[in-house]
């Protein structure tokens, strides 16, 4: 049988839910499933209780110093050694910022192919050194057939591609590896951070009232924000209203940007850029407010109001406080 | 303060990305090309380093003979030398980038001394790899990390703080120079080249080497377009007269 390693990615001392997505991955390939756990921020029976809920086998737990908070290049060492010990068919994590940033220290250590953020993963992967793997190209705009040669394959699954779901497992068994890490590689360790404060972020709002180049100044995005605040929501923004500098980055709806999943997207002066909308496309409704009825945003939206949002986003504001009054 | 930053040249879409009729490349009869924002970012980075400490920026970029015009456009932001690694235009896999990358990097630091700081997008705005800045900096033996949105220099005391975001705030690394970044868009604010910008650029000289190195162990087979989003648009209004509708639909989606 094919052997699988899954490396775990922990953050405020638990294992991360895109993990248990890469999990549910690695069950339909035909393997026994191993996950490399780091770091001592995690309890790691705990770990193993999750972990083995969602169909791993056995928790390698890397011990070193040098594992006890993130640095890419300890880490990536430490999947190198691991993948050395476990000799797995495949290597697989969540194709999120830091497991697709581990992969790829891991594959550069090693001279390994790794291909990025596939959509599936095919049962050839487990069994066979060449196989075609769909991946995501232009952050989700286009799919790119990949062939992957290699007697380790290292694949990461994208983000959101599959929901994870649990497989009704016991606890996995524990097992630590003594990590020997070179200690230069302490010089990429994180050593502090800066953290906003608690609230909706752009990510997590119920709503996102956004607006794009027609908006027109900074201070023009001011009845969005009511609207925003007056709702719980926030206010995105498209890359044309970043550049002008009338919004901060953070706001940026798209590929180089956030990828947004409220429950209403209400987009305004947009024009749905390929860029822009897969950013948004995984709201669950979206309402485009535009002069052009044949805009990109209209034509893909739910919704759509033909106006100058300049008009319809006060009458919007003022709506919503008639009704809340 | 030297400091290097790898573009790549991507075609800039619009509404749709066509593919070519034998699907492997995107359709660019229509399209202008650009670099990845992270790039222009990376860029941008360089230029104000180099203005703040007295220093020199350079682009460097592996694709076809065409990608001069981003070192251009680089160029007429302000980098003062621009490198082209030159291929004959088919799709380069990561390894191989990244190792024709590092060798041109030694061979550009062997005649001019070391990069301070070499700077690379976090991922490229068309194959999204996600390593080649990873696997170059592994090659030349210097610490990297990915998705930095803040960078701030010590000379003295031959350090780069980095600032790497995170689901709520920013997680903090300390490199020790010669250090390598990828970085992302909202690391700053790109500037537009002026017009004396874009008349220097014309007259910068453009170093061309052969890009060399073996092939990697993933190729393309070939592009397609995802399935597409189909629509019944309902349309609830024109103009201001619309928001009772609007708000209407806020209540139906639970939202107020
Ligand atoms: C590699 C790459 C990555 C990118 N990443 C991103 C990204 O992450 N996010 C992003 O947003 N973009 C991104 N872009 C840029 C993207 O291609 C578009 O340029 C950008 O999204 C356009 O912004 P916009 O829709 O606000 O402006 P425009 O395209 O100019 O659209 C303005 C819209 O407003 C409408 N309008 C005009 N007047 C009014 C009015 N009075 N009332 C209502 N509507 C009106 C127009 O009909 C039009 O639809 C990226 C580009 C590249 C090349
Ligand atoms: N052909 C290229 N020429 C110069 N730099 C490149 C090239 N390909 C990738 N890069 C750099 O490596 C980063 C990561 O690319 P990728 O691994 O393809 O996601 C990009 O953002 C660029 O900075």
């Amino acid at each position: 049988m094919a052997d699988i390693l899954v490396l775990a990615e922990t953050e405020d001392g638990a294992v991360v839910p895109a993990t248990l997505e890469a999990l549910t991955a690695a069950r339909q390939l035909d393997g026994d499933v191993h996950v490399l756990l780091c770091g001592d921020s995690v309890d790691a029976d705990d770990a193993a209780e999750r972990l083995g809920e969602y169909g791993a086998s056995t928790v390698h737990v890397g011990e070193s110093d040098l594992l006890n908070v993130f640095g890419p290049e300890a880490w990536g060492q430490a999947l190198a050694l691991a993948i050395e010990e476990i000799s797995p068919d495949v290597v697989l994590a969540s194709g999120t910022s830091k497991g697709n940033e581990v992969l790829a220290m891991a594959a550069a250590r090693l001279d390994l192919p790794f291909v990025a953020n596939c959509t599936e993963l095919p049962s050839e992967l487990a069994d066979d050194d060449e196989v075609e793997l769909t991946r995501v190209q232009w952050g989700g705009s286009l799919l790119e057939q990949s062939q992957l040669s290699a007697e380790t394959r290292i694949v990461s699954i994208a983000h959101h591609a599959l929901e994870a779901e649990s497989a009704g497992g016991s606890a996995a068994a524990t097992e630590t590896i003594d990590m020997e890490i070179d200690d230069l590689y302490a010089r990429t360790q994180v050593v502090g951070r800066e953290m906003a404060e608690a609230g909706v972020t752009l990510a997590t709002a119920p709503i996102v009232f956004g607006g794009g180049r027609a908006v027109g100044s900074a201070e023009a995005f001011a009845p969005l924000e009511e609207c925003a605040s007056l709702m719980g929501g926030r206010v995105g923004c498209s890359r044309a209203v970043t550049n002008n500098g009338w919004r901060p980055h953070r706001d940026q709806v798209g590929q180089t940007g956030t990828r947004i999943a409220p429950e209403l997207y209400v987009a305004s002066g947009i024009s749905g850029a390929i860029q822009h909308w897969v950013g948004a496309m995984a709201s669950k409704q979206i309402l485009a407010i535009n002069t052009d009825p044949e805009a990109n945003m209209v034509v893909k939206a739910d919704y759509f109001v033909e106006g100058d949002l300049h008009q319809v986003i006060p009458a919007v504001a003022e709506e919503i406080k008639k009704r809340k009054a | 303060m030297r400091v290097l930053c790898c573009v790549k040249r991507v075609p800039a879409p619009g509404a749709k990305i066509n593919i070519t009729a034998d699907g492997q490349d995107v359709d660019t009869a229509h399209l202008g090309f650009a670099m990845s924002p992270h790039e222009e970012c990376a860029v941008e980075e360089a230029v104000q380093l180099c203005e703040r400490f007295d220093g020199e920026a350079t682009v460097l970029t592996l694709g076809p003979p065409e990608a001069e015009e981003q070192l251009r456009y680089a160029a007429s932001l302000g980098v003062q030398k621009a490198v082209l690694l030159s291929t004959d235009g088919s799709s380069w896999d990561p390894q191989r980038t990244a190792s024709a990358i590092a060798s041109a990097i030694e061979t550009l630091e062997a005649a001019d001394g070391p990069f301070d700081l070499i700077l690379f997008g976090n991922e490229s705005a068309d194959s999204g790899g996600y390593q080649v800045g990873i696997r170059a900096a592994h090659a030349l033996g210097r610490p990297i990390v990915n998705a930095i949105k803040g960078i701030e220099p010590d000379l003295d005391a031959g350090t780069a703080t980095a600032k790497r975001e995170i689901d709520g705030g920013f997680e903090l690394y300390n490199l020790p120079m010669p250090a390598v970044m990828g970085v992302k868009e909202g690391l700053n604010l790109p500037r537009y080249p002026t017009m004396r910008g874009r008349l220097a650029s014309k007259k910068i000289e453009v170093s061309v080497m052969q890009a060399e190195a073996d092939e990697g162990g993933q190729t393309r087979v070939t592009l397609k377009q995802p399935a597409e989003t189909v629509s019944n648009t309902v349309k609830l209004g024109n103009g201001p007269e619309a928001a009772p509708a609007i708000v209407d639909l806020f209540e139906e989606l639970g939202l107020l």
